[in-house]
């Protein structure tokens, strides 16, 4: 295993770090069990994703470099969440494109830069966390993660080992919760109507929990979930893969 | 059609509301937009056609002076004229030039976007000119007064009852809701057009450096009546709509086919060079391409928004975008719809004007992943939003939103120091506690968030940070 020796550094999402803790403690535990060394720099905050989405980017840059000037020391950064490492990987090159020097550093950290379940299957070649979890169990491929990183194969084939796990793909698991940031907010509507749908896959799917690799959609699907009392759970997929 | 944020959001509201829009909406992402995405998988070439294909398109803006002269000189060589438009209205003009020497009455048209974006239609009817659209999906929305709703099916939003009852209405014929019926009826009416048509207008989906034509493809042959029946041909092509030769030119019309109608190559397809002549017999008498700028030598000036030049309207990105999904063609208030519209249409209308339809997206990528060409809609999206918020003078955008703005700088500020977000933090955790909630998740939140609450429950913030239970983790254990 390449990064065995290597100190691992977590890359907390804010949403993580504030609405939900116990996830990065399940990722942690899965790490640790591992055998890996962990690192967390507690200075973090937002990496400046919904600040970049909305078109504010002098504030998304000062975030970003907060976020390089922490990070850059680290031999491995990885995060729960991927569209925080889209973020970090494609955007914060944009963001420093006519500054020479922190464009280099910020190229030097997104190249370090890895989501949990792409770091655990494509890094570490590991597939198979002698996890147990009995449920049925339906997956959302979150936008940033399946259509900017690509990461699509590598959570499936982590759920495919947990014991005693019936995975049940829903219909349209790759479209849109309707979440995008703000636009939740602003185009309320609209985002509602996407939502709306997603929701009605997952329950039609007949699955008791629904999960992902990004707090930030399935926290929009757990809002819809919980307003019309539909009995699904959302968890991370760190949680089902630190379940004995 | 008004281009505000207030009539997008309302139309898109009454949109979402109409089953049977939502029902036809569905319809059409499910059947064609995995139906595409197979294809390009089995391309003979390999995938690589495609980034190939963006290659081309990229080569033929980059060089858009030599590649127009050049087609234009063919052109003139073999008959035909050219005319270089530089606002919708000297197109216009052009046009209604053109209709006024040759005494022409009657219009029959294939179906164009172009057309559409410069407002040609009502210019001729209010010159007393007859209009008639011959492409099926645009005739049934012309018959109706509607505008178009999506790039390729015009007249999706129509059910086959709204149109046997349209029919009915315009051209009395009696009652069907059975298309093959139906288009026969719609058949007979278009052929007295087309025999009576003194003019053809047409658009170009691609036109040859090399060789000096335009090409046109349709499904119905429509284009080809409407550009060989009438004494004159009128083209119109936006000037980027140009490939350097014929092997580029086929490898782009090819994937132009897949991205619309998820089909090899479209059912005709026409290579047009100018009129009739002595030596080949068919054609109109005159021929005239139209060749229209219209906001585009701005776009290719600057290189953040180039990329966009390189589209060819297919419509493919409609197919897939979640967002166009719901809320349908006539929500964009433009030609151009789904998230080509929400670029183009800022682009050539306005930023400010149209910021609705940049922010109105949840940037998920989908369209970028169906473009046939790999164009990075997003990262423009991405870019026109920037603009907006902090204003561009070339562009002629003021800053919008200064309170939005005004928040993420005090955003910026909390989020630079830990210490002043943890304060924060556990202020937010009282305050929390005063919202209605219920089942441990918050039913409502104040503005700004207010939005949120109006379908979904609230995570509340928990009890203590991740950062806190790592510190208390680590003093653990050491
Ligand atoms: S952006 Fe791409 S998919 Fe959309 S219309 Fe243009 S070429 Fe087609």
């Amino acid at each position: 295993m390449m990064y065995k020796k290597k100190k691992v550094t977590l890359f907390i999402q804010c949403l993580v770090d504030t609405l939900y803790p116990e996830v990065a403690e399940a990722m942690v535990s899965v790490l640790e069990d591992l055998g890996l060394e962990l690192d967390c720099p507690t200075e973090q905050t937002c990496c400046g994703q919904p600040a970049f989405n909305a078109g504010h980017q002098s504030e998304a840059r000062s975030a970003a470099k907060k976020f390089i000037e922490l990070f850059e020391d680290a031999e491995v950064i990885v995060s729960p969440s991927g569209s925080c490492v889209n973020m970090v990987k494609n955007h914060y090159p944009d963001l420093f494109s006519a500054d020479s020097s922190m464009l280099e550093r910020a190229r030097a950290v997104a190249a370090k830069t890895f989501e949990f379940t792409e770091f655990l299957v494509d890094i570490l070649k590991v597939e198979n966390l002698d996890a147990r979890f009995p449920a049925k169990v339906t997956y959302h491929d979150s936008c940033h993660l399946n259509h900017c990183l690509g990461i699509h194969l590598q959570p499936r084939k982590l759920l495919a080992n947990i014991r005693e796990l019936e995975f049940i793909e829903m219909k349209d698991s790759d479209k849109c919760c309707g979440f995008g940031g703000t636009f939740a907010v602003k185009y309320a509507d609209i985002s509602s109507a996407m939502l709306e749908e997603k929701v009605q896959n997952i329950v039609d799917s007949g699955a008791t929990v629904v999960t992902g690799c990004d707090m930030s959609c399935l926290m929009n699907i757990q809002g819809m979930l919980s307003r019309t009392k539909a009995q699904v759970k959302v968890m991370h997929i760190a949680q089902l893969l630190s379940a004995k | 059609m008004e281009l505000t944020t207030k009539a997008y959001k309302q139309t898109a509201k009454k949109a979402i509301a109409d089953p049977i829009l939502q029902s036809a909406l569905a319809g059409l992402q499910s059947r064609l937009g995995p139906a595409t995405a197979s294809l390009y998988e089995n391309l003979p070439e390999g995938p690589d056609l495609r980034a190939k294909a963006h290659a081309y398109r990229r080569k033929a803006v980059d060089n858009l002076d030599i590649m127009l002269v050049t087609l234009a000189g063919k052109i003139r060589e073999n008959g035909g004229e050219v005319h270089f438009a530089a606002t919708a209205k000297d197109a216009v003009d052009i046009c209604l030039d053109i209709a006024e020497k040759n005494n022409v009455k009657h219009v029959v048209k294939g179906k164009s976007m172009v057309t559409e974006e410069i407002g040609l239609n009502r210019a001729l009817m209010d010159k007393g000119i007859e209009v008639n659209e011959t492409d099926l999906g645009e005739y049934i929305i012309q018959l109706a007064g509607e505008k178009p709703s999506h790039i390729v099916a015009p007249a999706v939003h129509k059910t086959r009852k709204e149109v046997g009852e349209l029919f009915t209405e315009k051209l009395g014929t009696p009652y069907t809701d059975d298309p093959p019926t139906l288009t026969r009826d719609a058949r007979q009416a278009l052929r007295k057009k087309f025999m009576a048509a003194d003019m053809g207008i047409s658009g170009c989906n691609l036109a040859c450096a090399e060789t000096g034509h335009i090409t046109t493809v349709s499904n119905e042959g429509n284009i080809r009546m409407a550009t060989t029946l009438p004494r004159v041909h009128v083209a119109f092509m936006g000037m980027e709509r140009i490939a350097a030769n014929l092997e580029e030119h086929q490898a782009i019309l090819r994937l132009m086919s897949m991205g619309a109608a998820a089909q090899q190559i479209g059912g005709y397809v026409s290579y047009i060079g100018g009129p009739a002549a002595v030596d080949h017999a068919d054609g109109p008498q005159a021929f005239h391409l139209v060749i229209v700028d219209n906001g585009r030598s701005r776009i290719l000036a600057d290189e953040e928004f180039r990329e966009m030049l390189c589209c060819i309207r297919c419509g493919a990105c409609l197919n897939v975008c979640p967002v166009y999904g719901k809320i349908g063609g006539h929500s964009y208030g433009s030609a151009y719809t789904g998230p080509v519209g929400a670029v183009v249409t800022p682009l050539l209308g306005g930023i400010n004007e149209a910021s609705h339809l940049c922010q109105g997206e949840s940037l998920c990528g989908a369209c970028r992943v169906a473009c046939p060409l790999n164009l990075n809609l997003p990262r423009m999206l991405l870019a026109l939003r920037a603009k907006l918020s902090e204003g561009d003078p070339r562009w002629n955008v003021k800053p919008k939103s200064r309170p939005e703005k005004m928040l993420f700088q005090v955003w910026s500020r909390i989020n630079q120091n830990r210490k002043v977000y943890d304060i924060l933090l556990k202020l937010g955790r009282l305050i929390q506690k005063i919202m209605p909630s219920s089942n441990h998740m918050i039913r409502r939140l104040p503005w700004p968030f207010s939005g949120w609450t109006q379908s979904r429950d609230m995570k509340p913030l928990a009890g203590k940070t991740f950062m806190e239970l790592w510190k208390e983790h680590q003093g653990g254990r050491s």
